[in-house]
């Protein structure tokens, strides 16, 4: 509670939102000297990269090396756990996400998929729906169309249209995690981060999935973390590798995967000599 | 080559030797107690009529029906629980949902089994010196409510928590990351698939404040009243302690008559606790997720 | 079939300075933060309360006539004696001793083997019968517990042991002793199942049979668990009072068997405070046996709060 009142009270305190709007806006995600913390133990060191509109981001890297991190950073679930520390600034359409004093509608622009599907324990409609509801749209025609249209582009339309009323977590592993796209997809994202999204999908669902991701590239930035190289190579532009808490290297995904790179580390990754 | 060697024999027969002395302490935990619910209800039957439930005590209590007493505990427990449950629900939210793990946090956990360990006798005291004396209740149904509702409120914060807990943490964090507020999240996702457990939880407390006499005994029920109350501020006869001063007050009482109105209590206490147990099993065998 | 490609209707909702804006939701989270951080503080409020209202009401006798040898050291209740009133608790503490004491003696042995049974050797449906009847039992009013004191067993001890008077240490041990018992077995019940099964499966795999792996294995991992259970069970019959009110016979006495008639701390409150007159000496003693409960409650709760937590952390 006392964090709740002095946050009301630096309302007061924080600069003029005209005075922040100086950073260039030509990256949609520049994340500057970026470092992770749990309870003093470091799990992301230094990170710096640029995320361009519209592009298909890719991150490879072995487990524990940062990645669900990173993503938690940028869009500040790290409120929600006191343990985790960030430093170093992350720039979303030229804004710095810790100024963003409506930190809610940061995360309603930013869609998020788990590694495992969480399909809400509510029914499928109103998996779906969820987020335009909080964004306060309570119009059932307008609800109806959002919710037709966003499960139609996560490739789950047609499976589901029958039993819209059925719960939602009581879905197929799959059918789970088209379900958890739909949903991040009525968040309208301008930005959607995919966290290893095929550990807990058949191999099928998975293929589907990606040609999702190839449409929705034409709208919107994605990142996808993923522990599938050739997952990366096959949808990302660019690749970005990440090993024991730092990212090793950035750089264009084919040229990455025909051996240009600047660290050896990369290669054997990629080569699939560790990790 | 695989017979039992004489070793083994003895180990088997040592070990349901064991095994029948646990059941026979269980057996003797248990059964004299269902024996005095039987004699309860040999012995308090016959007193139970539609005229026992719904008439006024008589003949300075040793005759006629607890009416007054029956209506005084639905009062009392009413407005216990008006208190109670919105104060116990938000202690628990807040213990689930927001609370840090720091000191303080350690220190409401341990006031809330403080607070269901004080006894209740000095819950009444604290009654009498806070209720009846300082906020000048005197000695009516808003203050043994309020101390009730007091007295209570650990069962409402421990079941409610539960219950919050039992909802997994990723369904939330999904929900966060749609940009949901903490309030939001708790509304549409947490609440709804606690509120069941929550309502039994509540079922449980309506039960014990039920029960309770010692803290209602100087804060607001009278021995015998034969009126109903009108408001909170008017003071009320209650089952429970109609029970003990029926049983231990009043002379020249007929013998079925404490019988009927401990048999009423304990019915009315049991059948409360058999409905939360029963929705309790009902939601486990009906998941969600 | 919906246009797919057509941008979704939630940017109307949306304008440029939203991430600016701190809108209702915002407002409402924060209020709800608040309101349930005073329903959270309240636990501390009530505790703080009850010590300090019930201490203020038993502060004049505290400060002008509390006589520390007196109050404990003397067995001699005699609040209202026409030559002398004289305000010593010793005798109630020794009902209240004697009375818990022997209610764990009772109660002690069989919840533990009660839990024991249930949580290692019962399986399915009796487990779940059992586990509801103890559920049940813990939910019996403790005057009704009292009632059958005061009318089932105090006839049954006359009969059998041939003593004049029924209501006794020995009733009201035994009555407490079955109040206490369902809340001890369910209480030790969780601790034992709190042990972890790869211990279990660990004991199986070296071919220890049932009786081991309960003697050997799960009672000393489960032990600081069942001490906590053992002290919420003395908690209660200490602090409990209707049940002691009406079995205990209520005669101020330094018991010198289990057949003698004693008088507990708590049952003195109960029996005495409405014939007080608000502000006397009598009035402002009682509550000063409340403080002393309250100090001895707070005491063993707090242990075994500790003890319980002890075995988490380690």
């Amino acid at each position: 509670m006392v964090e709740a009142l002095r946050e009301i009270a630096i309302d007061a305190d924080m600069p003029s939102r005209l005075a922040q709007v100086t950073e260039p806006a030509q990256a949609k995600l520049e994340v500057r000297n970026l470092s992770i913390a749990y309870g003093g133990t470091p799990a992301l060191v230094g990170v710096n990269l640029e995320i361009q509109e519209n592009e298909i981001f890719g991150i490879i890297g072995p487990a524990n090396s940062g990645k669900t991190s990173f993503l938690k950073a940028l869009n500040r679930m790290d409120m929600f756990n006191s343990d985790m520390q960030v430093s170093g600034e992350v720039f979303f359409n030229g804004r710095n996400v810790r100024q963003w004093r409506n930190v809610y509608a940061l995360r309603s622009r930013i869609g998020v998929v788990f590694p495992l599907p969480v399909g809400l324990p509510m029914t499928v409609y109103d998996n779906v729906a969820l987020a335009p509801r909080l964004s306060g749209i309570t119009n059932k025609a307008e609800l109806n169309e959002i919710v037709e249209r966003c499960l139609s582009r996560a490739a789950l339309w047609d499976e589901v249209k029958d039993r819209l009323n059925s719960l939602g977590s009581l879905l197929s592993g799959g059918q789970q995690q088209r379900l958890t796209i739909a949903r991040a997809l009525s968040q309208e994202p301008d930005l959607l981060m995919l966290d290893e999204f095929s550990i807990a999908v058949d191999p099928v669902t998975t293929m589907r999935i990606e040609d999702v991701l190839k449409e929705l590239r034409k709208e919107m930035t994605i990142i996808l973390v993923t522990n599938l190289t050739q997952q990366a190579r096959r949808l990302a532009d660019r690749t970005a590798f990440f090993l024991s808490g730092s990212c090793v290297e950035v750089g264009d995904t084919e040229a990455l995967f025909t051996g240009q790179v600047e660290d050896t580390r990369t290669a054997d990754y990629i080569a699939g000599r560790f990790g | 080559m695989f017979a039992a060697t004489h070793l083994n024999v003895q180990n088997m027969r040592r070990q349901s030797l064991v095994q029948i002395l646990f059941m026979l302490m269980t057996a003797i935990l248990i059964l004299p107690v269902l024996i005095i619910l039987a004699t309860l209800i040999y012995k308090g039957g016959p007193a139970i009529s539609f005229e026992f439930l719904f008439s006024d005590p008589r003949d300075g209590m040793t005759a006629g029906g607890i009416f007054p007493a029956l209506v005084g505990t639905v009062w009392l427990v009413a407005v216990a629980l008006l208190v109670s449950v919105p104060l116990g629900v938000a202690a628990a939210i807040y213990l689930s949902e927001f609370a840090p793990q720091n000191w303080f946090t350690r220190i409401i956990n341990l006031a809330i089994i403080n607070l269901a360990g004080v006894p209740s006798i000095v819950h009444a005291l604290f009654g009498v010196g806070a209720f009846v004396l300082f906020f000048g209740f005197g000695t009516s149904i808003l203050a043994a409510a309020l101390t009730l509702a007091i007295m209570t409120l650990p069962v409402v914060i421990v079941a409610t928590r539960e219950s919050l807990q039992a909802v997994p943490l990723a369904f939330r964090e999904a929900c966060w990351n749609m940009g949901a507020t903490r309030w939001q999240t708790i509304h549409r996702v947490v609440l709804p698939n606690a509120v069941s457990g929550i309502l039994t939880g509540v079922i449980l407390e309506v039960s014990r404040t039920t029960g309770e006499t010692a803290p209602i005994m100087f804060t607001g029920a009278a021995f015998f009243l034969p009126f109903l109350p009108e408001s909170v501020f008017d003071q009320t006869m209650a089952l429970s302690l109609h029970l003990f001063v029926v049983s231990t007050q009043v002379p020249g009482v007929p013998d079925e008559m404490p019988y009927g109105v401990a048999l009423v209590l304990i019915g009315m206490v049991l059948a409360m606790n058999s409905v939360s147990i029963a929705f309790r099993m009902y939601l486990r065998g009906k998941k969600k997720w | 079939m919906a246009d797919v490609t057509r941008p979704l209707s939630l940017a109307a909702h949306r304008d440029a300075d939203e991430i600016d804006r701190r809108n209702l939701d915002w407002y409402i989270d924060k209020a709800v933060q608040v309101l349930v951080f005073i329903g959270g503080i309240s636990a501390i409020v009530f505790v703080i309360g009850i010590f300090v209202f019930v201490t203020a009401e038993g502060l004049g006798f505290l400060v002008d006539a509390f006589d520390f040898g007196e109050f404990f050291g003397s067995p001699r209740w005699k609040p209202t004696s026409e030559y002398r009133t004289t305000y010593g608790i010793l005798a109630l503490i020794a009902g209240t001793a004697s009375v818990t004491g022997l209610a764990m003696l009772v109660a002690i042995p069989f919840s533990l083997g009660a839990a024991i049974y249930i949580a290692e050797f019962a399986t399915g449906k009796t487990r779940e019968t059992l586990k509801v009847l103890v559920e049940l039992l813990a939910a019996v009013p403790s005057v009704v517990w009292g009632f059958i004191g005061l009318v089932i067993m105090n006839p049954l001890i006359i009969e059998t042991f041939d003593v004049p008077v029924g209501l006794s240490v020995l009733n009201a041990g035994i009555i407490l002793g079955l109040m206490a018992a369902p809340i001890m077995t369910s209480i030790a019940e969780d601790s034992l199942k709190a042990v972890p099964d790869r211990y279990r499966e660990a004991a199986e795999a070296m071919g220890a049979t049932r009786c081991q792996l309960v003697f050997k294995v799960v009672l000393p991992a489960a032990k600081n668990g069942l001490l906590g259970a053992v002290l919420l069970g003395v908690g209660r019959g200490f602090g409990e009072t209707m049940a002691v009110l009406m079995a205990s016979g209520h005669s101020i006495n330094l018991p010198d068997s289990i057949f003698d008639s004693v008088r507990a701390l708590t049952a003195t409150i109960a029996a005495e405070l409405g014939e007080t007159a608000v502000g006397s000496d009598h009035y402002q003693a009682l509550f000063t046996i409340g403080i002393f409960l309250f100090v001895i409650t707070f005491v063993i709760n707090l242990t075994a709060d500790l003890i319980v937590r002890g075995i988490r952390k380690g």
